[in-house]
């Protein structure tokens, strides 16, 4: 049985024929061929595969894609600007130091732009408290901390174009 | 200003930031087949059958393998001791593949792996070393004759001392079984066409693995290629052979298409090699002062359901380690490997050093227990001077390079307010709603840098050394390339600034490629806090190797000599005269020109690749301190404060050396309070999920405050020493001796970690240890 569905992905509209069981970060990953947003547990507790959903942050392993039928996902590839700038979120994670093996990154980026949008200037309890669903394992948080801290503190950001090796 | 030593935004980073980054299972290949595998459901049984006829006429699926249609060697380890590729007669561990499933999708994949029959036949299951070593235990291998498949005794127990000593103390220690749990779980792509092999694999070590399978297939190694794409983690989990990556190559030849493998979080709790799950029976003996006259360990090693050359090794570097920072004149150490029916051991950040720095650290406050004294006097009185180095170890592997362990308790004490913490210590105990306070030190030292010759071989690499190969191109831009295999921390950036220093161009112009076998040198990888010590070291003699040459380059066309050319800020000039210049760039075609080079040179001169040898390890040390708060009521723990105090020696970027800290220090509070791997009594695991098994997220972590001493390696012209391990390292004895501090007026002298809320609340009502 398959199912015909169509998201909307950083501004593009992908029609597919799906397993009606296919779970969104599937469909995003290997159906559309956006894989930075990645998988790193089968229990929704990691947080990897983070992306907004209509503004809001969720865990695309606990959502189908049929259920994302018709609505809007920004991933990872749709967050820097359209000259390639980064968003203030992306600088500050590369001026702090905030990740170091980078598969965590794009569902950190996501949960903080999410935390930013709603709270522009969190307190360090804040920023942890809201991003306790996403396990990192190489940074200990506290960079990923003072990333989302220099987010705040910058709002329009340091305009870096991709590629860019300094 | 030199850029060695300065904070330098990663080159990693866009990529990363950007979702271009390139995990294995993000590559797709056209014809791409999905593999999974049915894992065994007991801990010890045999095996009577497997049906997978069900599961072949799933939709999707494309075949199903036994042991029995495959007929392959066991994996390449231990001889007499292999561990089968697929599960034959037996299985010895929750998680043991048995069969194989590949299909059209990841998801018919997984349905067929639902619909395989095994018919097991339970075997009795022993799950802990004393379970394992009693008289009468069920054997995982009955051929051995015993669950111990390595021994060795102490060559001299000091009893004499023992006997004569002022005080002595029997401490009985585990050092909780852990998962390393990178975020990116195992992951392989095999693609074996007519011209050869191509294996993308998520592992520390690409040449090791590459030059295994060849062998384990016998293809010659030039049609075997592993690429290491962007590695999401690693913390020692991935230099470790499993199943996946040597079935992979088989099946996508047997079927003639891509076969990838993406492994599930659930599948790698179990399968995935553990780390730590060493018990050890500590004895030392002292005098009055405080002063440590013998030292007595015996360490068992939990080697899960079968013993690989890693796992077997790391009681040989806790026992080669057990002395930490001090001058114990009488130190007898012994060891055994013992097989659990349980998931097996091997490396896991700092392998081996946790557990001998938490022995040799508590067993430091038990000292000052028994004479009441404060732990930091107890320390002071046995430090290895710093004057007194090199210093020889009860132990051969062990020659410390250079240390300053009283200085790093100095400028640790500079950083914390000691005393206003036991002033507030006191002060709440008796007040109710106030917490209890501990706080806890840990002067560490590890062994790093691996290694001297022979060292990586005794874990089955083919040498010690590291590769690096520096290529001038015609532009005066340069590529690195080493055999070092990155996954976090950040090598790409400190090469770049190592080069920079040394070749003289700018950093912007320097690129760092690693990870394939077929463009880059022979190598062997990054594990034991390595790179920089090793890698990084060859980094800079490669340099030098190519601005002699260069500089030969720019004497002939400026018609100087040689050893007057200097270069600096992209060019190459005579010494008193700048005017008389070449930018890198010229030099750089030049070097490409027949006829723009002097007579003894060859065109394409300006490319050095060097093997980096290093005499010693190295040891990195320093000093800790923990400060805990308890809940009285609930048991709540929580690290409020942690000080840090590193000597890792030069530092290449002090940014990514912080980093390389914080990702140490969390891990270690991790053991200490959160994670073990558990199993119940029939050999089923209970923390086989993140839900159970509690990795701390950013509200379960403090902010980290640190301090730094410099003492050089006197075994690289870097100095540098090594990073990557010392906050797993240092972190566990000083979180534990705090809880231990912070429950001392209740009688209690130990607790076993994790220091769970649970463990703490039973003492507090009542319950002393």
């Amino acid at each position: 049985m398959s199912y015909p569905t169509s998201i909307n992905i950083n501004g593009n509209r992908y029609d597919k024929s799906i397993d009606p069981r296919t779970l969104l970060v599937h469909f995003i990953r290997e159906e559309c061929g956006l894989t930075g947003t990645h998988i790193g547990c089968d229990t929704s507790n990691c947080g990897a595969c983070t992306v907004l959903l209509d503004g809001n942050a969720v865990k695309s392993c606990t959502v189908l894609a049929v259920q994302a039928n018709n609505h809007e996902i920004t991933t990872v590839e749709g967050l820097a600007n359209d000259d390639g700038s980064f968003t203030p979120v992306q600088e500050g994670f590369r001026q702090e130091h905030g990740l170091q093996c980078g598969y965590c990154t794009p569902g950190m980026l996501m949960a903080a732009t999410a935390l930013l949008d709603e709270i522009p200037n969190p307190s360090e309890q804040e920023i942890r408290e809201n991003l306790e669903g996403n396990l990192c394992r190489c940074t200990g948080y506290e960079m990923i901390v003072r990333s989302v801290q220099w987010a705040a503190q910058n709002p329009d950001g340091i305009p870096v174009q991709i590629g860019e090796s300094s | 200003m030199s850029i060695v030593g300065t904070k330098v935004i990663r080159k990693e980073d866009p990529n990363l930031l950007t979702g271009r980054g390139q995990y294995v299972d993000d590559i797709q290949l056209t014809g791409m087949t999905h593999m999974a595998f049915v894992r065994s459901t007991e801990a010890h049984a045999l095996i009577k059958g497997i049906d997978v006829s069900a599961a072949l006429e799933c939709e999707g699926v494309i075949g199903a393998w036994t042991a029995a249609d495959l007929e392959l060697p066991p994996l390449p380890e231990v001889p007499g001791l292999e561990r089968p590729t697929l599960a034959t007669d037996k299985v010895r561990f929750v998680g043991e593949a048995v069969a194989v499933i590949v299909a059209e999708s990841k998801y018919a994949a997984a349905d067929g792996t639902e619909l395989v029959v095994v018919d097991y036949e339970p075997l009795e299951a022993v799950t802990n070393i004393e379970e394992a070593t009693a008289e009468d235990a069920p054997l995982l291998f009955e051929e051995l004759g015993s669950n111990t498949v390595a021994e060795v005794p102490s060559a001299d127990d000091h009893q004499s001392v023992f006997d004569s000593a002022p005080h002595t103390e029997k401490i009985k220690l585990i050092n909780n079984r852990c998962t390393a749990a990178p975020i990116e779980t195992s992951a392989c792509l095999a693609d074996y066409g007519p011209a050869g092999l191509t294996i993308w694999a998520s592992f520390q070590a690409p040449h090791h693995l590459r030059n295994r399978i060849s062998a384990w297939l016998g293809i010659p190694q030039d049609q075997c290629r592993v690429i290491t794409p962007d590695v999401g983690g690693g913390f020692g989990q991935k230099i470790n052979f499993t199943p996946e990556f040597f079935l992979a190559p088989v099946l996508s030849k047997i079927l003639n298409r891509p076969v990838k493998y993406s492994q599930t979080r659930s599948e790698a709790m179990t399968s995935m090699y553990h780390g730590r799950a060493q018990e050890q029976e500590v004895d030392i003996a002292f005098d009055n002062e405080g002063k440590i006259q013998a030292l007595r360990v015996f360490a068992s090693q939990d080697m899960g359901g079968y013993a690989i050359g890693t796992g077997m090794g790391m009681p040989v570097l806790t026992t080669a380690m057990s002395a930490g920072c001090y001058v114990i004149p009488n130190v007898s150490v012994a060891w055994r490997n013992v097989l659990t029916n349980t998931t097996p051991i091997a490396a896991y950040r700092g392998a081996g050093r946790p557990e001998a720095t938490y022995l040799i650290e508590r067993a430091m406050d038990h000292i000052a227990y028994k004479l009441e004294m404060d732990p930091t006097e107890v320390r002071r009185q046995n430090y290895i001077p710093k004057d007194d180095f090199p210093y020889a170890t009860h132990s051969e592997l062990a020659v410390y390079d250079s240390g300053n362990f009283e200085g790093a308790l100095d400028e640790l004490l500079e950083i914390m307010d000691y005393e206003s913490i036991r002033e507030e210590q006191v002060a709440n105990q008796d007040m109710p709603e106030k917490p209890l306070i501990g706080v806890g030190f840990s002067s560490w030292l590890e062994l790093a840098g691996f290694g001297p010759p022979g060292s990586l071989e005794g874990f089955g690499h083919l040498g010690s050394w590291e590769s690096v190969q520096i290529r001038i191109q015609p532009d005066g831009s340069a590529i690195i390339y080493t055999g070092a295999s990155p996954h976090g921390q950040g090598t790409v950036t400190t090469f770049a600034q190592i080069a920079s220093e040394y070749l003289g161009i700018e950093y912007d112009k320097i690129s760092v490629r690693h990870g394939d076998t077929a463009t880059i040198p022979q190598g062997i990888g990054t594990m034991g806090s390595r790179q920089v010590a090793v890698g990084g070291e060859g980094v800079k003699n490669a340099s030098i190797g190519i601005v002699q040459k260069a500089k030969s380059i720019a004497a002939h066309k400026l018609e100087a000599n040689p050893e007057d050319i200097e270069v600096k800020d992209g060019s190459l000039f005579v010494k008193g005269s700048p005017s008389k210049s070449l930018s890198w760039a010229e030099v750089a075609t030049f070097s490409f020109q027949r006829l723009e080079l002097p007579e003894d040179m060859d065109p394409g001169s300006l490319d050095e690749t060097i093997l980096q040898e290093v005499p010693n390890f190295s040891f990195p040390s320093g000093a800790y301190a923990c400060v805990i708060e308890i809940d009285k009521h609930t048991g709540d723990t929580r690290v409020r404060d942690i000080y840090l105090v590193d000597d890792c020696g030069t530092v290449i970027n002090p940014l990514l050396a912080e980093g390389q800290v914080h990702g140490g220090v969390a891990q270690g509070i991790a053991q200490a309070l959160y994670e073990e791997f558990s199993y119940d009594e029939n050999g089923q695991p209970t923390t086989a999920t993140f839900i159970d098994y509690l990795m701390p997220g950013a509200p379960d972590l403090p902010s980290y405050t640190s301090g730094r001493i410099n003492t050089p390696n006197p075994n690289n012209s870097l100095g540098a020493k090594g990073i990557g391990e010392s906050g797993s390292v240092g972190t566990p004895p000083a979180v534990i001796n705090a809880v231990v501090d912070a429950l001392r007026h209740l009688g209690v002298t130990h607790i076993d970690m994790p220091a769970t809320p649970q463990k703490i609340w039973k003492i507090l009502q009542g319950g002393t240890k």
